[in-house]
């Protein structure tokens, strides 16, 4: 199996997974998990460089979730690679459970705790500051969503990434045009918002989130850039892969039926239907 | 008694240990003048990272850093790190429970003349309130150089507000021990016990020394720990001397009164006096104008306190 094959089956399995760990939680942020999905697959199975017997290595590769109401392909990703048993996803949000709503570090894998919004780059922003000054070669990857971007907190450390030229440190953004409300254009314009990245000093690529092989050379082509920070502007459908949950705010936190999880199940059955 | 401002033994300390572990590095946020931190700039370049007028940034990049093995200290100003930042310091650095040592530089009405928008008069009732950072108010150098020294070997979150302004031993040497969380008791006394934080400790003791000429045996308690508070020297002082005064640079509402308070109802009902700002913007003017109308004052304090012998 070549590469995108497998990108291709391993992320409709996240998917499939994902949908049934929140429809049995009964609680879970739908839309935004299915819409970064394709880009943790490629960060987790393709480009971070981890130890998963080893999560604390200190020379790994850094990920930070900012947008973390987007957990569930967190966690599904992490038990998928090891990090702890996939029948514990079965108690996502239940009573005491560690995998809560939004990342946690108790949970193996899971460098920090996020949830409130505008808050990871800054994150991702130390840690690879802390690189630069150690002189250590790890990368920091942070993946923001759109509708975030309204927190002036993002731009502070939009600033300071630049200023520091922490040419370790890529900011991806899960650009799919939707936020709790509506469209985030409509709730607070965002564009034109490469321009705004490139003018405070960072190294646009835009790419399709969906798309294995251009996340896969956007990640490569951070690796070249020198000086600055990378922001990988990837645009994406909210709710992809399952028909009816595409680009519909309403799936932002939406539960599906059982029977919409079977319809979701049955096109996400086929690695051909996800791209 | 001679006077030093805490926040430069802050510096001179960081200097002192930043040269043996380069892992410490001190973050500013546009306020290494006024955090005295220029030395350690000149001496430690390597080891500042200078952020700007960003303060929920620095919350945010030191968290980061901690994660990744570093030993940071903001020094910031207090009124805007524990407002501005407020989220990052709760999430990025006490939920995520990071070695972060936060410095609030110019707290209380440092800054008096300023106006309320750079008073820190909120922020132990702000920081008591969550969960995994202590609070610390050092009352002289001596408290500021011990705390340094537990502060670079401990690690976890923590917040320290000091003044700007040079301030009166406390202590008359270094020869006493200091444990966070853990009440410094500076006088004994079995009439009333006065306890007070951080730079207004020495108007307590001022205020102790009149009440002995009224024959007044006052216990003189240093609560330089907010958070944890040591409660069983809460209780012992109630249980031995009956009364309690408390005298702290801060909102009425939710300071180190409100702390004392809570643990004498819970434990050993007694009457309790709490001197502090009153819900207002406060006054403006230079800090011991601001004190002395709202009575923190050594004589003020002492003549409240025999009211409550009458």
């Amino acid at each position: 199996m070549d590469k995108i094959e497998f990108l291709t089956e391993k992320a409709a399995q996240i998917r499939r997974d994902l949908l049934k760990m929140i429809v049995n939680a009964g609680t879970g942020h739908t839309a935004g998990s299915l819409s970064n999905t394709d880009i943790m697959t490629v960060l987790f199975y393709e480009v971070m460089d981890i130890k998963v017997d080893d999560p604390d290595w200190d020379d790994r590769d850094r990920f930070i979730l900012s947008k973390g109401h987007s957990v569930e392909s967190y966690y599904t990703i992490l038990a998928d690679k090891g990090y702890f048993d996939k029948e514990e996803l079965n108690t996502f949000c239940q009573y005491k459970s560690r995998l809560i709503g939004h990342p946690n570090n108790k949970v193996p894998g899971v460098e920090m705790n996020t949830g409130a919004l505008g808050h990871g780059l800054a994150i991702a922003a130390g840690m690879a500051k802390a690189a630069k000054m150690s002189k250590k070669n790890y990368k920091v990857y942070t993946l923001m969503g759109d509708g975030e971007l309204a927190e002036g907190s993002v731009w502070e450390a939009a600033l300071a990434a630049s200023h520091f030229k922490l040419d370790n440190l890529v900011g991806i953004i899960d650009r799919n045009n939707l936020q709790i409300t509506d469209n985030t254009e409509k709730v607070m314009g965002l564009e034109p918002l490469a321009e705004k990245w490139k003018s405070f000093g960072w190294e646009i690529i835009e790419v399709d989130g969906h798309n294995y092989q251009e996340l896969i050379n956007a990640f490569t082509k951070s690796s070249e850039i020198k000086g600055r920070p990378t922001l990988i502007l990837a645009n994406t459908i909210k709710g992809k892969g399952v028909s009816f949950m595409e680009n519909k705010a309403e799936w932002h936190h939406g539960l599906p039926s059982e029977e919409e999880l079977a319809q979701a199940l049955e096109e996400l059955s086929s690695k051909g239907e996800v791209i | 008694m001679s006077k030093t401002a805490n926040k430069k033994v802050v510096c001179e300390k960081l200097i002192e240990y930043g040269k043996k572990d380069r892992d410490i590095v001190a973050l500013t946020s546009d306020s290494r003048g006024s955090a005295s931190m220029t030395d350690f700039g000149n001496q430690l370049p390597d080891q500042l990272v200078e952020v700007g007028i960003a303060e929920q940034n620095i919350v945010g990049m030191a968290a980061g850093l901690a994660a990744s093995g570093k030993k940071p200290f903001i020094t910031s100003y207090a009124a805007f790190v524990t407002m501005r930042a407020i989220e990052q310091v709760k999430v990025d650095v006490a939920y995520s429970n990071v070695n972060v040592k936060i410095i609030g530089i110019s707290g209380g009405v440092s800054y008096g003349p300023l106006g309320m928008s750079h008073h820190a008069l909120h922020d132990i009732a702000v920081m008591r309130a969550i969960p995994n950072i202590k609070m610390i108010m050092p009352a002289d150098r001596y408290d500021t150089e011990k705390l340094m020294e537990e502060l670079v070997n401990y690690e976890g979150p923590v917040y320290v507000r000091v003044g700007r302004n040079a301030v009166e031993e406390v202590h008359q040497s270094a020869d006493y021990e200091f444990e966070i969380g853990k009440a410094d008791q500076l006088s004994g006394g079995s009439d009333l016990t006065i306890i007070a934080t951080g730079e207004l400790v020495s108007t307590a003791l001022k205020a102790a020394e009149l009440l002995e000429e009224d024959d007044l045996d006052c216990r003189v308690i240093n609560m330089h720990t907010l958070k944890p508070i040591d409660e069983k020297a809460i209780i012992k002082a109630a249980e031995e001397t009956g009364k309690i005064i408390t005298v702290e640079e801060h909102s009425v509402y939710g300071g180190l009164g409100s702390a004392v308070s809570q643990v004498v109802a819970e434990n050993h009902p007694v009457p309790v006096k709490v001197f502090a700002i009153p819900d207002e913007p406060a006054v403006t003017g230079y800090p011991e104008d601001i004190f002395k109308e709202y009575g923190l004052t050594p004589s003020n304090i002492a003549e409240k306190a025999k009211e409550m012998f009458d």
